[in-house]
């Protein structure tokens, strides 16, 4: 079960209900026993819609990686091969099935594109002499998948790259393809606002693709109440600031991937009594971080720096559940304890791995790099010195930190200064190239020509004038108490979410000087609604808005979205959609030139 | 701590940073380990299994029933089976292969053809479609057994394109004329639909001549740019190089040309590739850095064959006592400097291998050139040769300790190579800062720096607090002590 994921206002579960029955569908359109082989890669983003006794329940009895040569030996009816469309997976699939059909039994072939089919890669199929083997060839488009109780991803790790750099438009078609499924399942969405380029498309899209079903009229009442969609690149800034909330620092330091982080071993050993420390584990912790746990519900989105109080609490907490136990005399409160127990359990267990992760994360924020590194990234988002060469960012060249980190900090400089002098860029280019080799000339470009690396144009800074109007820095932040999203970056107010902040109230109208500032056009739209379905709201009642990120979105943004929905006066609550969750680091990596 | 500022300093006076602080930080800590001893206290009298009620996870971490742990549990219980053996002997075999690439992208239908560079197995997509012109694009893929066969001759273009966006099979080769072609285009472009636009746009190159495709895209921009994106996908990039010409995209054009020697694996191959990129229409500063990449591997490539040549003959003392870790080709270039400074250190400047060589080839300025130069001769313990670097002689014939980069930095880098306590304490006198100086020598254990520098500051409480961290009975305390109990000293407090 997925409960998490009906937690909030919106219950995303009608949306896992609906693949999953698209799933089961096809199964049972093989009948009779199967194995699935599977492109590893789709196993992440499956294993958040459907576990294996849902497969199970449907007849599946094997399940492989997809690999080379000839497939391990299953005794079933059917082969089902669960893949993404890519020609270099079609290879392997023929190979497998022209192995096997030198054994044996026949047996049938199938396969599920996901998230579609492509005749491309039929045509390959075709050219290997196996394309008539396969009698069911379909696609299952998981187009946007639910991470939990307000969050939807596309996992399209190139979405970015493909939107600004190649101007390939077709993760922008997916993203609105998802957003048709979810308003047949939800409802149409009255209002559409948005801001950027790629914005303004997918709503074109949208209406296009409505206006082709006309012939159905959706009946369902609407959930919600607006679309926002927002293009990553008019907020460059964001991503590239070391995130500073409990779940943005996991994901900074180990990264998360599909909603599951590996951790080190050795602070998450047994400590049992009689094994003492043999046995120490060397194969990484894999743990799932979502707000099933409620522990980590209730810390995920919390500044580090509150999160020690938190666990602490917790932990006397527990401690005096588990000395009730002394007080427990007479065989009803006995009875009343041990029922209480396993959740007991849970919670030590949940409590036990957080202060793990907590002290893990405290290693690398306590270090002095760390301290300086931030230093300077807060040094930059509040416009101090941004036209010079960096010293820390030299003495990062210099040692040879990551370059991914000495990138990250260069575009970030550049974007908190509308572009760099075009002496200093050449500088920080000349020492990257000499530093880590000339063929990165190639990222650098890719960095230039995705606005986050450039020279200054007309020797104008608009930055300021941003960082002022939509109050982007705020000078006294709460970290344990926060009363402004500004916590999530100690200071910094991510601009992505200012903007929705400021479009719920009091409206953009009040920020249109900036947002001419800001690149792409910004618009409104609407979607007529029959009368019956419009909605009356009641006194008090929040507002809806579904927040889509074209091009990815960071866990300190959604922490900030999330601070928004609980705030007692809001007025609205949101919904995140992306094409994927990313971090900083992970973004600039998207961007990199490697050898084809 | 203050961070150490030396010749930097005006970048950071200005600073009114707000730092990200953990100020109550013991505080912090002490409530990681409260909750940390609870819970282990908790264990003690709580001694059954630990994810008893928790989900059932194994210790990979997936799961008990997700996808991926039952992956490896059903394949694994095959083993067991009676045909464990060929199991196992057919799963070597697999083990043979890399991982399957990591995707740009689930989505994008270009990125489709990442494949076509598997080790010799077929040839690329665009060569299949444009050697073989009988072939038709996807017209009659073999039937599936179960599919009934609904092939029309008269789709219209917009029927054909809502076809081949639904995955349906579709025949393009009807549409013979250029403007049912365009037509067919534009409809796909209106998809938004890259598959769609892609799957034309191939059918459209195979039929067209490369004049008029040019010649229609280019008052197309988006079919336009998802060709660009198809051919470097596929590696086309004869035509995409005759696409750029012809659009006068020239910097594009260079770039794009230079990109193609990251597959070019062999030294020489590569070597000559990066010459034909030399004068090529890059920017003013790419250029330049261009014709250095060239020069760096030409370098690179005589002083690899060289060297090589050294260790193997096995005479040269450096070779014997350091063996090199790795090949110096394709290194950067500060590491190319750092090689030679390690290896070649005393060579004349004639000499393609020589430090003072590399530095006038390739402009390095003085800052990065001490840099390296230290940290090479530091790692090899030449104290000497560190000492060089930074003394200068004045026209009289005195000697005097210059430092580009700032003594502080120097200090750093010795210890980082554990230089001894002497010579850090040398360099940490030498730093001029006395905050600064101060916290480098408490840092690395400057005994008689801390004490004579809070003896000159006239700083007794800091005295009094470093005679707590030196070891009893030791010649520092006796020292401190000595000082402090001077009459000749005023105390500031």
């Amino acid at each position: 079960m997925a409960a998490h994921l009906s937690y909030g206002r919106v219950n995303l579960n009608v949306l896992r209900e609906a693949v999953r029955r698209e799933l089961r569908e096809f199964l049972d359109k093989c009948a009779g026993s199967k194995a699935i082989v599977w492109d590893e890669y789709l196993t992440g983003p499956f294993g958040l819609i459907a576990q294996y006794s849902l497969l199970k329940e449907h007849e599946v009895e094997k399940m492989f990686t997809l690999k080379g040569s000839r497939l391990p030996a299953a005794d079933v009816k059917n082969i089902i091969f669960f893949v993404r469309p890519r020609l270099e997976l079609m290879d392997i699939i023929a190979e497998n099935v022209l192995s096997e059909d030198r054994r044996g039994p026949a047996r049938d072939f199938h396969i599920l594109f996901v998230p579609r089919r492509s005749l491309l890669c039929e045509q390959r199929l075709k050219d290997l002499g196996v394309l008539g083997s396969f009698i069911h060839r379909e696609e299952y488009s998981l187009d946007l998948i639910p991470f939990d109780g307000d969050l939807l991803s596309m996992e399209s790790e190139g979405a970015f790259k493909e939107c600004y750099l190649e101007s390939d438009q077709t993760s922008l078609y997916h993203a609105a393809k998802g957003l048709m499924t979810l308003q047949a399942l939800y409802g149409t969405i009255p209002q559409i606002f948005g801001k950027g380029e790629c914005a303004r498309q997918v709503a074109n899209m949208m209406i296009r693709m409505k206006r082709e079903f006309t012939g159905s009229q959706n009946s369902i009442f609407p959930v919600f109440d607006n679309l926002l969609l927002l293009d990553r690149n008019v907020d460059l800034l964001t991503p590239l600031a070391t995130q500073l909330t409990y779940e943005g620092l996991i994901d900074e330091i180990y990264g998360i991937q599909n909603s599951y982080v590996k951790l080190p071993p050795e602070k998450f050993a047994p400590k049992k009594q009689g094994d003492g420390g043999k046995d120490l584990p060397t194969e990484a912790k894999k743990l799932q971080l979502n707000s099933a746990e409620e522990l980590y519900a209730e810390i995920r989105d919390k500044n580090f720096n509150a999160v020690g109080s938190v666990l602490s609490k917790k932990a006397k907490v527990i401690s005096a559940a588990f000395e009730e136990r002394h007080n427990a005399k007479t065989v009803g409160e006995i009875k009343q304890f041990v029922s209480q127990l396993p959740h007991m359990q849970a919670a030590r267990g949940s409590l036990a791995n957080h202060t793990s992760i907590a002290e893990l994360i405290k290693d690398v924020t306590t270090s002095e790099d760390f301290f300086d590194k931030l230093t300077v990234e807060q040094e930059f988002m509040s416009g101090i010195d941004t036209d010079k060469v960096n010293s820390y960012v030299e003495e990062c060249i210099a040692q040879k930190h990551p370059l991914i980190k000495v990138l990250r900090l260069v575009c970030l400089q550049s974007v908190c200064n509308s572009g760099l002098k075009q002496k200093v860029l050449d500088y920080y280019k000349r020492e990257i190239l000499q530093t880590y080799g000339y063929e990165h000339i190639l990222t650098l470009h890719n960095l230039e020509k995705a606005g986050l690396l450039k020279p200054q144009l007309g020797g104008r800074n608009n930055y300021p004038t941003i960082r002022k109007t939509l109050r982007l820095w705020m000078d006294d932040v709460n970290e344990q108490n926060p009363t402004d999203i500004s916590y999530v970056y100690s200071g910094y107010a991510p601009l992505s979410v200012r903007l929705a902040q400021l479009l719920s109230r009091p409206g953009w109208r009040s920020i249109e000087e900036v947002l001419r500032i800001l690149p792409g056009p910004h618009f409104e739209e609407r979607q007529p609604l029959p009368t019956g379905l419009q909605k009356k709201r009641q006194p008090g009642e929040n507002r809806i808005t579904l927040i889509f990120f074209l091009g990815g979105v960071t866990f300190a943004e959604i922490a900030a979205l999330r601070f928004l929905s609980q705030l007692e006066d809001g007025g609205t609550e949101y919904v995140i959609a992306t094409t994927k969750l990313m971090n900083g680091a992970s973004w600039i990596e998207s961007l990199m030139e490697k050898p084809f | 701590m203050n961070r150490t500022k030396g010749d930097e300093e005006e970048y950071w006076n200005s600073s009114k940073f707000k730092a990200f602080t953990f100020d109550d930080e013991d505080d912090e800590l002490s409530q990681l380990k409260e909750s940390k001893r609870a819970v282990n206290s908790l264990r003690d009298f709580v001694d059954d299994d630990d994810d008893d009620d928790l989900e059932r996870v194994s210790w990979g971490g997936e799961p008990v029933g997700s996808i991926s742990w039952s992956i490896k549990e059903t394949a694994g219980t095959s083993v067991s089976n009676h045909e464990g053996r060929e199991q196992l002997k057919s799963r070597n075999s697999f083990s043979s292969y890399a991982p399957l690439p990591k995707p740009t992208s689930t989505y994008s239908l270009s990125s489709f053809f990442r494949g076509r560079t598997r080790p010799g197995s077929f040839q690329s997509l665009s060569d299949a479609l444009s050697d073989t012109p009988a072939k038709s694009y996807a017209p009659e893929l073999g039937r599936p057994k179960g599919e009934y066969r609904d092939y029309s001759n008269d789709w219209s273009p917009s029927d054909t394109v809502r076809r081949l966006r639904k995955g349906k099979v579709c025949s393009l080769e009807r549409f013979r004329s250029l403007q049912d072609k365009l037509q067919l285009l534009e409809e796909a472009v209106s998809m938004h639909d890259g598959n769609v636009i892609t799957a034309v746009l191939i059918f459209l190159k195979r039929t067209l001549s490369k004049e008029i495709l040019f010649r229609e895209l280019e008052v197309r921009q988006v079919a336009l740019r998802h060709l660009i994106h198809f051919l470097k996908e596929i590696g086309d990039q004869k035509l995409l190089l005759d696409l750029f010409r012809f659009l006068d995209r020239t910097e594009e054009l260079a770039l794009s040309h230079y990109r193609e020697h990251l597959n070019i694996q062999d030294p020489e191959k590569r070597k000559e590739f990066l010459k034909t990129c030399i004068g090529l229409p890059f920017s003013a500063e790419d250029s330049a850095h261009i014709q250095d990449h060239y020069t760096l591997l030409e370098r690179q490539i005589i002083i690899e064959a060289n060297d090589r040549h050294l260790e193997a003959a096995g005479q040269t003392e450096m070779f014997r006592k350091h063996p090199r870790k790795a090949s110096i080709l394709n290194m950067p270039l500060v590491t190319t400097l750092f090689y030679s400074c390690f290896y070649h250190y005393t060579e004349a400047e004639g000499t393609f291998s020589s430090p003072v060589n590399l530095k006038k080839t390739f402009k390095i300025p003085d800052k990065q050139y001490v840099l390296t130069a230290l940290a090479a001769r530091a790692k090899l313990r030449a104290w000497h040769d560190v000492d060089a670097l930074f003394t200068t002689k004045n026209w009289l014939g005195y000697t005097k300790k210059r430092a580009p980069i700032g003594f502080h930095r120097v200090v750093e880098i010795l210890h980082k190579n554990s230089a001894p306590v002497q010579i850090l304490q040398e360099y940490v006198n030498l730093v001029e800062d006395v905050d600064t100086k101060l916290n480098l020598a408490t840092k690395f254990k400057c005994h008689d720096i801390v004490i004579d520098t809070c003896r000159d500051l006239k700083d007794r409480q800091q005295l009094l607090a470093y005679r707590s961290k030196v070891d009893k009975g030791s010649a520092e305390e006796e020292k401190i002590d000595a000082i402090l109990h001077s009459s000749q000293i005023r105390w500031k407090n």
